[in-house]
């Protein structure tokens, strides 16, 4: 555990993926089988749950430590964070127990689940007495299913392939996927040939960069796709033995969550893996997100969700054919077996391919990109017809090309403090628009889009100008005004505007206007009239 | 009580009216005794200054060359208009003085800022037995708690070392006043050369010439090579963390030492290679023990975390209540406050 936390620290402290890489490779060259697997586990996001109430981990620290209860809320309050607070607060270690590896503390933790609380309780009170205060922070995120860290897959792929000689893309492929540490090894899962029993895995999905220049600069149209950049969800679906699996971008196994493309595994061979959009759908057209929305949260679908939020899929790749792995061929090559494959099937109801945009200049383009939103796309996708399918975010062949977000201008009323980096400091806003009675009304919640001499600024007006608390809220003297950006909008019973808005986020702080003359409600519904549901 | 209080908190500074004197005020006054010279404590523009020996070269360079400044010894009592005031020292910085007020076999102290670990520079903090204690709490929360100081002489030892064999710079930010001096006490160089950043620089002339012991510093000019900056340790305010002087330096790992690098989310923040948790001011332990062993029944409680810890002492059955100073400054923004210090106080040479 010493080792891991020390990696912990060490990965933490520092911004530079080259240090980052470096400390990975070293870990991966030198940790045991065990531990390594349990690292990979962490690092790609996995977080096995102990069945653990976080407030009574709380009170049993509490009582460790000795203090009273609201001196541990107010200690807290300041740190950000649970499980630093306690390894903070904790008296120093007592126990001169033999160190335990990652992995035997995992098997300890996975003990938890089955005993009562006493017992609970006292296998706590002995693993905080064991640790250092630096093993405690890590032993707590592991113990209450909370660790993350600032590395990203592809960087530990990169590790991972220094360390083992493996290529990158073959264990970007292995790390994904439904596997845990329960049910593979180390060595199954990074070094084994046989692939068999894999059929669930997807591959890296090519993620493509805003483009930065003007679209002129990407050379002749002729040698360039364009397609609607769908807002729906991002997804693979993959059919191999009769099996079929929907993965969303976020890695997770989505297959039950639609039902109407289960279908598929009738119609598509073993060895099919197509990249799609997930959209709302109805008489042969996309929808506002909103829509999906209702359907993503849902444990369990009943037919009225489906029959409310119907959806489609817009295909628009094709990565596996027949077992074959198509990524390194080019895209125009792809596409067209995709068409074939597509169009002679009259039976795939709301599975189509998504269009290509016709085009013969880039004015054409920029005369067609306008009317994005009103076709329910934020822009289009821009794609090299001899490019490769790439792993993860890579310039070069794939471009996004986005709409302008909707803008309002909105008043902060709301601050709250945020977590972890930003304990000390109010970074969470809450902005509002004014009614027609002169009142302000909450619209959105937005945490990012200033610079840290921003925030500080903003920060340091908020302290002076606290109107009142609500718990963690304070309400600020509606003073500030910033330019509030979003993707989307939709009406909404929840919200207080009845308007919801996706993705909020501060687009630049108004410092010419005051208050006064924010944006109004109105205005936010003439975007709902005009874009919206 | 309803006699007038011995000392008072006016809003300007903590004030015993019997003798017409302010401590630490924050707004000029007639005549003003300081705990110590930094800013947040030791303001411009009073008529006349009082203050430890040790305080003097300091406040001059502040303050002014032409200040009327008059200096007392530890332990020294002195009289005005009735009121009996002696200095005892507060271990925080060099000159630091606790500050004990008398009169009629009533007794306050004012702990200016304090720490009880002996830093071996700064005569080490006494507990002077009174019936009201008016204490810091800049630390005043049971998370900070500091380890003893040669464990992190070693963290940064260890820290230049490998930096060293990496042929980089290690620059080392920490307050010029306090910081360096114990640094440059306690970290052992191994032969690896010392450069200041101006401000750093500036004061320990100061210091060396009033006659402490503090070895010579190299001062970081814009004209040096920069090659010869590769294995050495170089000090430098806080300010310096970022822009285009750290840019200077070469390849350089960054260090920051101070109490709030306990709290992980205030060194991820700081975008610092490395932080060491050492400070000047008493941690959550040493802040009770120090209030202890003064056997005060009233404690106020002055700028830190002043709510949290008076309720505190008030469950450990102490009298306390919390004050509003312009010491520190609010809780959280305190760092920033005191980072602010060392340049607007002194030129930087560079």
């Amino acid at each position: 555990m010493k080792r891991f936390s020390e990696l912990f620290s060490e990965l933490d402290r520092t911004n530079k993926t080259n240090t980052k890489v470096s400390l990975l490779k070293n870990y991966f060259m030198t940790a045991t089988d065990e531990d390594k697997l349990w690292a990979l586990t962490l690092f790609t996001g996995r977080r096995p749950s102990f069945k653990i109430n976080r407030k009574q981990v709380r009170e049993w620290a509490t009582e460790v430590a000795q203090i009273p209860e609201w001196l541990f809320q107010e200690s807290y309050q300041n740190v950000g964070d649970l499980g630093e607070t306690i390894s903070l607060l904790l008296p120093p270690t007592r126990t001169q127990e033999p160190e335990r590896s990652l992995s035997e503390w995992f098997d300890y933790l996975g003990k938890l689940p089955s005993m009562d609380e006493e017992k609970k309780k006292e296998m706590l009170l002995a693993a905080w007495e064991a640790l250092s205060p630096q093993e405690i922070f890590v032993f707590n995120k592991l113990l209450m299913g909370s660790f993350r860290i600032g590395v990203s897959q592809s960087l530990v792929v990169r590790a991972l392939a220094e360390a083992t000689g493996q290529p990158t893309n073959v264990l970007a492929h292995r790390i994904m996927g439904d596997w845990n540490p329960d049910s593979t090894n180390f060595y199954n899962l990074i070094h084994a040939e046989n692939l068999q029993d894999q059929d669930s895995r997807p591959y890296p999905f090519y993620l493509a960069y805003p483009i930065e220049a003007d679209i002129a600069d990407l050379g002749e149209p002729e040698e360039w796709f364009a397609e609607w950049k769908w807002d729906g969800i991002r997804s693979q679906i993959i059919v191999r033995n009769q099996a079929l699996f929907i993965w969303t971008r976020g890695e997770e196994l989505a297959t039950e969550k639609f039902p109407e493309l289960h279908f598929l595994v009738e119609r598509l061979p073993h060895g099919t893996v197509l990249d799609a959009e997930i959209v709302a759908w109805a008489d042969g057209k996309p929808l506002p997100f909103q829509l999906l929305q209702t359907r993503i949260g849902r444990k369990s679908l009943t037919k009225k969700t489906l029959s409310e939020a119907p959806i489609g899929l817009l295909v628009y790749d094709l990565l596996e054919w027949k077992g074959q792995d198509l990524r390194e061929k080019p895209i125009e090559y792809r596409r067209s077996l995709m068409e074939q494959l597509l169009n002679a099937d009259p039976f795939l109801g709301p599975v189509q391919l998504s269009p290509l945009i016709e085009f013969s200049s880039w004015d054409d383009l920029r005369e067609l990109h306008p009317d994005s939103r009103s076709r329910q796309a934020e822009g289009f996708m821009l794609k090299r017809k001899s490019g490769p399918y790439r792993v993860g975010r890579k310039k070069g062949d794939w471009w996004k090309w986005k709409v302008d977000p909707l803008t309002i201008d909105a008043v902060l009323i709301y601050a709250q403090r945020g977590s972890g980096r930003r304990a000390e400091q109010y970074t969470d806003y809450t902005f509002a628009l004014w009614d027609q009675n002169g009142k302000l009304i909450p619209f959105a919640k937005a945490y990012s889009g200033l610079t840290d001499k921003e925030i500080g600024q903003v920060d340091y007006f908020i302290k002076r100008n606290i109107v009142e608390k609500f718990g963690p809220v304070r309400t600020v003297k509606p003073e500030l005004v910033f330019e509030i950006g979003f993707e989307g909008i939709g009406a909404s019973s929840r919200h207080k505007s009845g308007i919801a808005v996706r993705f909020p986020r501060i687009l630049r702080w108004r410092k010419d206007k005051t208050a006064q003359e924010a944006d109004t409600l109105d205005s936010l519904k003439q975007l709902l009239v005009q874009y919206g549901l | 009580m309803s006699k007038t209080n011995l000392l008072q908190f006016t809003g300007q500074s903590i004030y015993c009216s019997k003798a017409g004197v302010h401590i630490d005020p924050w707004q000029p006054v007639e005549k003003a005794i300081i705990t110590h010279a930094h800013s947040d404590h030791a303001r411009w523009g009073s008529k006349h200054y009082l203050a430890h020996h040790d305080s003097a070269p300091i406040l001059r360079q502040r303050l002014g060359q032409d200040i009327s400044l008059e200096t007392v010894g530890y332990g020294e009592p002195f009289q005005i208009n009735g009121v009996t005031f002696s200095l005892h020292p507060a271990g925080h910085i060099i000159g630091s003085a606790q500050i004990r007020v008398e009169y009629k076999g009533e007794v306050w102290v004012v702990s200016g800022d304090y720490k009880l670990e002996d830093d071996g520079f700064a005569p080490a903090f006494e507990p002077i037995p009174c019936q009201v204690f008016i204490s810091e709490s800049t630390f005043g929360l049971p998370i900070y708690r500091w380890k003893p100081q040669q464990q992190i002489y070693g963290e940064i030892e260890n820290w230049w070392a490998k930096n060293a064999q990496e042929g980089k710079a290690s620059l080392l930010m920490g307050y010029a006043l306090g910081k360096t001096q114990r640094i440059l006490k306690g970290v052992h160089s191994d032969g690896g050369r010392l450069f200041a950043h101006g401000a750093i620089y500036a004061l320990n002339e100061t210091l060396r010439k009033a006659g402490h012991d503090l070895p010579e510093l190299t001062l970081i000019t814009t004209d040096m090579d920069r090659k010869q900056l590769a294995g050495s340790l170089v000090l430098a305010p806080p300010s310096a963390g970022s822009g285009p002087w750290l840019r200077k330096l070469g390849p350089v790992s960054t260090g920051y030492c101070s109490g709030w690098m306990a709290i992980r989310g205030a060194k991820n923040r700081r975008a610092i290679d490395q932080g060491f948790v050492l400070s000047d001011h008493a941690d959550w332990n040493d802040l009770n023990t120090a209030i202890q062993a003064t056997g005060a029944e009233r404690v106020f409680v002055t700028h830190g975390f002043t709510s949290a810890f008076s309720r505190w002492l008030r469950e450990q059955g102490l009298d306390a209540q919390e004050v509003q100073t312009m010491y520190g400054n609010e809780e959280i923004t305190e760092t920033q406050a005191l980072e602010a210090e060392p340049n607007t106080d002194m030129k930087s040479s560079d």
